[in-house]
């Protein structure tokens, strides 16, 4: 009777009696990795948990002496952090709505009969393949303000892109919609192409005007997927840090992601980055959760 | 009246047709500006305006393996005449190979942090990829208490930001001694992998019907046996899909490779940026370094085209 509960094969079957039981098999399988993700990244986490509440620096030889809640008072209490968060906010709604215009416009561009449409969309789609940081490093030679192909495109003489701390982080920001606008096309056109024809068509004998059926049905439709889409960016974009750390380093452009790393890896305040480390952490899986619920009900369907 | 609005749909439709293809244009303008930057001769690389039209050259491909210094007057003859075809461009560019104790050409950087990009990606892959397809089926075949919530931790690993996981690992690793240790990266890109393909892996063993295992369990094979002679074959486009994604998310990984490495076992990411802060700036050589290393990506992605939907959303959407 137990292992009714325990597989989804036939386990009445004489095979279940062959060979190692269904149960071994299952823990064989699935154990190992629970255990190397529970080594490697819960454990860790575990250990800077315990440094959150010290002041422990990893450059000097000192030990570690406990201080509470400290850390966490000073940090949000800290307004140097608060704009950190701020500038990330900033960002990640620049970068995220720039790419569901860019990303969800495109879509609709590529929802018709396009010659090569599967080539088209192949070719759209490598920038989000390639490395954050490569990428960052590249477009510094698309927005040289000097000899950058902008801002002769443009006609924008030597305008600073980078070294401009009001335009610096909207540069940043753009580079990341040119990376990751495919990322929402590629989901709006799956969203898109599964809409059934019948519905333009009844809106079509309606006389339905092309707001009414774009508001009506098109979007309504595609939102599952587009939503999907705009969480996952969301979290990747509170998340940059290779992007901006590669292009830029002034204080406007200072994202949460690059606080946090210079604090633990440049001023070697140990105990002080576990402690933001953990806020960051928790806004983050907050996200994920939410992900994850939406993603399971578009499977669902 | 009605050919009239059809008329007007056809030019509409043209035109949004048309369209797509100048957004295709400006979006592929970046791309092929990195790429044409590689193969320009240095003086051309930065003009103003911009150059377009120019006679391809390799010699930033050649520097970019060699280590130079900038030299006036004209080369040694002898060792002129003797150099190759691709060697005597940089000479005549004004630059002088830096030569070893044995007379041969001291290489850069960059190839040893490419072998190791490869070595790291490959084995973090083959490793992710291996574990996760047995965890995935785990999950696919049997039943487990709290499965969902073991799927979401297994998931919200993957979504760890990087920096707040290489903290506390820097720390361990360092007491350990696997700070700028090919393991200790293959360890972590390991790591963030795997949850990635125990998900995609999930997905696609799914769709393996039920019904061909258990034909294969009444023909008298095990358990074991009919997993490995008839899922595993089964899903062997899937396993080769993850495979792809988990190497381009390792190749192209940059910041634990930052933090975790210096030197012995850096990879191609951080390395490449690294050059633009160092003596005078080379675009041609940097756009060179940059044009190698994102081929494979490239060519992988053709590869991937049909599954890249399937891989974005961890398996959770198939079309």
């Amino acid at each position: 009777m137990e292992e009714q509960v325990l597989t989804r094969l036939d386990s009445g079957s004489t095979a279940a009696r062959r060979g190692l039981s269904d149960l071994s098999i299952r823990n064989l399988f699935i154990i190992p990795t629970i255990i190397f993700l529970i080594v490697f990244n819960i454990f860790p986490l575990l250990y800077s948990l315990g440094y959150s509440f010290t002041d422990f620096r990893a450059s000097v030889s000192q030990p570690a002496t406990f201080v509470g809640l400290e850390n966490y008072r000073d940090l949000l209490g800290d307004p140097y952090v608060w704009s950190n968060f701020t500038i990330t906010a900033k960002y990640v709604l620049v970068s995220v709505g720039g790419q569901v215009l860019v990303g969800f416009g495109v879509a609709l561009l590529l929802n018709r009969d396009v010659p090569g449409k599967g080539l088209v969309t192949t070719l759209l789609l490598l920038p989000m393949m390639m490395s954050m940081a490569v990428v960052g490093l590249f477009w510094q030679l698309l927005y040289s303000p000097t000899w950058g192909i902008i801002n002769y495109a443009l006609h924008l003489g030597d305008f600073a892109w980078l070294s401009n701390p009001d335009v610096a982080l909207y540069a940043v920001a753009l580079t990341d919609i040119w990376m990751w606008s495919p990322f929402v096309m590629l989901l709006s056109l799956a969203g898109l192409s599964a809409i059934p024809k019948h519905l333009y068509e009844a809106a079509a004998i309606d006389r339905a005007s092309r707001w009414y059926t774009f508001t009506r049905i098109t979007l309504p439709l595609v939102s599952p997927l587009l939503l999907i889409a705009i969480i996952f960016r969301t979290m990747e974009a509170f998340k940059t840090f290779d992007l901006a750390f590669i292009m830029t380093s002034m204080e406007s452009t200072e994202l949460i992601a690059i606080r946090l790393y210079k604090m633990a890896f440049q001023e070697w305040q140990t105990g002080r980055s576990c402690a933001l480390a953990y806020i960051v952490l928790i806004m983050v899986l907050a996200i994920t959760n939410i992900y994850v619920k939406y993603l399971n009900k578009a499977k669902e369907r | 009246m009605a050919a009239v609005a059809s008329k007007g749909h056809k030019v509409w439709n043209r035109a949004l047709i048309g369209l797509v293809f100048v957004v295709l244009v400006i979006y592929l303008l970046p791309l092929y500006w990195i790429s044409s930057t590689a193969f320009k001769p240095r003086n051309l690389a930065t003009t103003v305006p911009p150059t377009i039209v120019f006679e391809p050259t390799v010699t930033a491909f050649v520097k970019l393996f060699t280590t130079r210094v900038q030299a006036r007057g004209e080369p040694d003859p002898e060792e002129y005449a003797k150099a190759p075809w691709y060697e005597k461009q940089v000479l005549d560019s004004g630059e002088r190979f830096i030569k070893d104790s044995e007379g041969k050409i001291e290489s850069s950087g960059y190839w040893s942090r490419f072998l190791n990009s490869i070595i790291i990606a490959v084995t973090s892959t083959f490793l992710a990829v291996a574990m996760g397809t047995l965890t995935a089926y785990g999950f696919s075949r049997f039943r487990m208490p709290g499965e969902q919530d073991w799927l979401f931790f297994i998931l919200s690993t993957r979504m760890l930001p990087p920096v707040v996981v290489a903290i506390p690992m820097f720390l361990m690793y360092r007491s350990v001694g696997l700070v700028d240790t090919h393991i200790g990266l293959i360890i972590l890109y390991t790591a963030f992998n795997l949850s990635f393909s125990v998900w995609l892996m999930k997905g696609f063993i799914d769709e393996i019907p039920i019904e061909y295992e258990e034909a294969a369990l009444v023909d008298g094979y095990t358990r074991m046996q009919s997993f490995f002679k008839i899922v595993l074959p089964q899903a062997a486009t899937g396993i080769a899909a993850t495979a792809v994604f988990c190497f381009i998310t390792a190749w192209n990984e940059y910041a634990f490779a930052l933090m975790m490495t210096n030197r012995k076992a850096q990879t191609a990411p951080p390395y490449i940026p690294a050059q633009l802060g160092s003596g005078i700036t080379d675009w041609t050589v940097i756009a060179a370094g940059t044009f190698l290393f994102l081929v494979p990506v490239a060519i992988f992605t053709f590869l991937l085209r049909k599954h890249l939907l399937r891989g974005v959303t961890f398996g959770a959407i198939r079309k």
